[in-house]
């Protein structure tokens, strides 16, 4: 146990936290913008998997990493549209068609995979900020300084993104009209759409905006991996579902609840690594996130309030 | 059921032309591999492709349902490449890690009068039990598992997966400065946990000093395999072994970091060239040959069938690109373990 509480190793569990945390943290904030206009999408997984695929097969043919990212922001901006056509001009139930889109993702990622890669062949993982031109030359020095450099210099561009757009949500959706109205037809959509708010364009838009980040999260995880396979998502999606609720559709709660599940499998990580946790008690330790969580859920759940019109379709009377 | 064919048919036009590249690539390079008992070397470099022979083994129709993709190069592939070697190309159907799917799966093989099939799955064995009785004309074949339920038209068949984890423990402490050794399993149970108390026990027979072994509790998660590799780095292994389809991530870090790999199940060269040492593959078709004869003799099943070493169902397959002063004494240790003076734990 000592053993542990090493800076080094300290500092190595929360660089790896926050590695695991970024794909959650994208996802989640997208799911975030959506719930504040009421819409629930179950579908995340779903879009992750998909772009997920789309990224990692770019790099394997092309080597470039932002055409990857490219591809899988696109392929999240794409499934907003079905989505958004279904549930806001379709009037679809929200939480079957979110199911539907993740079936779809998880099986037509897996068909596509089959047919065009078939083995899982390695690609070159995202390189560290530190690597790149511009930039990276500032990193690289930052990446030098003792513990501080490694915990948070040592990563990707894509990390430092999804952290700048915590702020930059709150910003959206606090600061904005369009923010404003995001709010108005997730709380009140009848009296929003008295007020000449187009209550289904802004659906329709706070849809597009959360899976492509959905779609960003989905490439992230495969480029920073550097592989793909069957079901790479591993049910991800739904916890960034639940990271919006743990974070009471707070942006910064919601990066919290993010770092908090990277740190608790970081740190049960290390621990079965170091031998602090004995493998007789791996399942237990395999629970340990999932459990916080759902604790964390079920002291929050009633002490705060989602969007009141979360999940319910608007029809103009 | 018109797109599961169509779906077989192009899986086998592939086999076939793939088969075809393969038999071609071992001509090329047969002359360049060395083997004894329970290894081979291969040529560094050689493409470890699966050889078919011309014509298949049986005339009987196989069908396979397995939870994870038929080209994984891990548990699914190792059957895929062993019914590949007997010269029979089944049906497949993959990624069935919905244990509902792969029942409605093998049900589905069971009714279109399919005569073998392979339900590559411990957790079919539920469904098995259910499905097994209503076609007793059909063979199942089921593992890995010990016993057959006490079913008469189901085989089950398992591999003694702690003896090439023995022998590639054995070689990791040969590889490793350090001593120390790091392991990313999957659930503790089944050939996972067979593998590496074997790969402990060995690494431990010759030296190393210590061998973690973290379990992420999951036979899928990437992420979580890739991130346990990274902590194990983070205490000074110098090498890293595993096993799952879910290791590939763990294959990229270890190859990102320049720390060598040793593989099970299927060969793992392909993940990372220069950095796999060794891999334990399991060759099913050792005893899928004997099952076949029971089948066509009219028998269906009742019985349970192991890879060892011995029967050489399992098979250490060296990287040429590594100098082990010839096999590193691998053969050796198999020796010993084939004659039983040694015992690996399980």
């Amino acid at each position: 146990m000592r053993d542990f509480f090493t800076l080094s190793v300290l500092v190595a569990t929360l660089a790896s936290a926050i590695r695991l945390a970024v794909p959650y943290l994208l996802a989640a904030l997208g799911e975030t913008i959506g719930q504040r206009s009421g819409v629930l999408n179950l579908g995340v997984d779903g879009v992750m998997l998909l772009s997920a695929f789309g990224a990692y097969y770019t790099v394997l043919e092309t080597g470039s990493h932002s055409l990857g990212i490219l591809v899988g922001l696109l392929i999240g901006l794409a499934m907003g549209v079905v989505y958004g056509v279904v549930t806001v001009f379709l009037h679809a139930q929200q939480g079957i068609s979110g199911i539907g889109i993740f079936l779809f993702g998880l099986g037509f990622s897996d068909l596509l995979f089959q047919e065009l890669v078939g083995t899982p062949r390695p690609i070159p993982s995202l390189p560290k900020l530190a690597k790149l031109p511009g930039l990276g030359g500032l990193f690289e020095r930052l990446e030098d300084i003792t513990y501080i450099g490694e915990a948070f210099f040592s990563h990707n561009l894509m990390t430092y993104l999804a952290f700048l757009l915590v702020p930059a949500v709150t910003w959206l959706l606090g600061n904005t009209t369009f923010g404003l109205n995001v709010r108005a037809v997730g709380e009140n959509p009848q009296a929003a759409d008295s007020l000449g708010v187009s209550v289904a364009r802004t659906r329709f838009f706070a849809i597009l905006i959360g899976n492509s980040l959905a779609g960003l999260a989905g490439a992230t995880l495969s480029l920073q991996l550097g592989i793909f396979q069957h079901n790479l998502t591993n049910g991800l999606g739904f916890i960034a579902v639940a990271l919006v609720y743990f974070g009471a559709w707070r942006s910064k709660w919601v990066m919290a609840g993010a770092m908090l599940y990277g740190i608790v499998t970081a740190t049960r990580l290390q621990w079965q690594a170091r031998d602090i946790i004995p493998s007789s008690a791996s399942d237990i330790a395999a629970m340990t996130p999932a459990i916080i969580t759902i604790l964390a859920l079920v002291l929050l759940a009633s002490r705060v309030r989602g969007p009141a019109a979360l999940t319910r379709p608007f029809t103009r009377h | 059921m018109r797109s599961r064919n169509e779906h077989t048919r192009n899986r086998s036009r592939l086999v076939s032309l793939l088969t075809a590249l393969m038999a071609l690539a071992l001509v090329a390079a047969a002359c360049g591999s060395d083997s004894s008992t329970g290894t081979t070397t291969s040529e560094c470099g050689t493409d470890n492709s699966v050889d078919k022979p011309s014509e298949p083994v049986t005339d009987l129709t196989f069908a396979m349902v397995a939870p994870s993709a038929a080209d994984d190069l891990a548990f699914t592939q190792s059957m895929v490449d062993a019914l590949t070697r007997l010269g029979i190309e089944p049906q497949i159907t993959d990624g069935t890690f919905i244990v509902e799917d792969a029942a409605a799966a093998i049900r589905g093989y069971a009714e279109d009068g399919i005569d073998v099939i392979v339900a590559h799955g411990t957790q079919y064995g539920g469904s098995l039990a259910e499905i097994a009785p209503d076609f007793p004309e059909t063979s199942f074949i089921w593992g890995t598992a010990t016993d057959t339920q006490g079913l008469d038209n189901v085989f089950a068949y398992f591999p003694q997966a702690e003896q090439g984890g023995y022998v590639n423990g054995w070689l990791a402490a040969e590889v490793s400065e350090s001593g120390n050794l790091g392991v990313v399993g999957p659930v503790e149970a089944g050939d996972a946990v067979a593998y590496i108390n074997g790969f402990k026990a060995g690494a431990e027979a010759n030296g190393a000093s210590n061998v973690a072994i973290t379990y992420t509790g999951s036979f899928s998660d990437v992420a979580l395999a890739t991130e346990a590799a990274q902590a194990h780095l983070t205490t000074g292994v110098d090498v890293l072994t595993g096993s799952s389809q879910s290791t590939v991530g763990a294959v990229n870090v270890a190859s990102g970091a320049d720390v060598p790999w040793f593989g099970t199940q299927a060969n793992q060269e392909a993940w990372s060239p220069d950095l796999v040492v060794a891999s334990q593959v399991y060759h099913w078709e050792v005893i899928l040959d004997d099952m076949i004869e029971s089948i066509e003799a009219g028998t269906l099943g009742g019985e349970a069938m192991g890879l060892t070493l011995e029967n050489g169902g399992l098979v250490i397959e060296i990287n040429g690109c590594f100098d082990l002063d010839g096999d590193g004494g691998a053969g050796d240790i198999i020796d010993q373990i084939i004659s039983g003076e040694i015992t690996p734990p399980a």
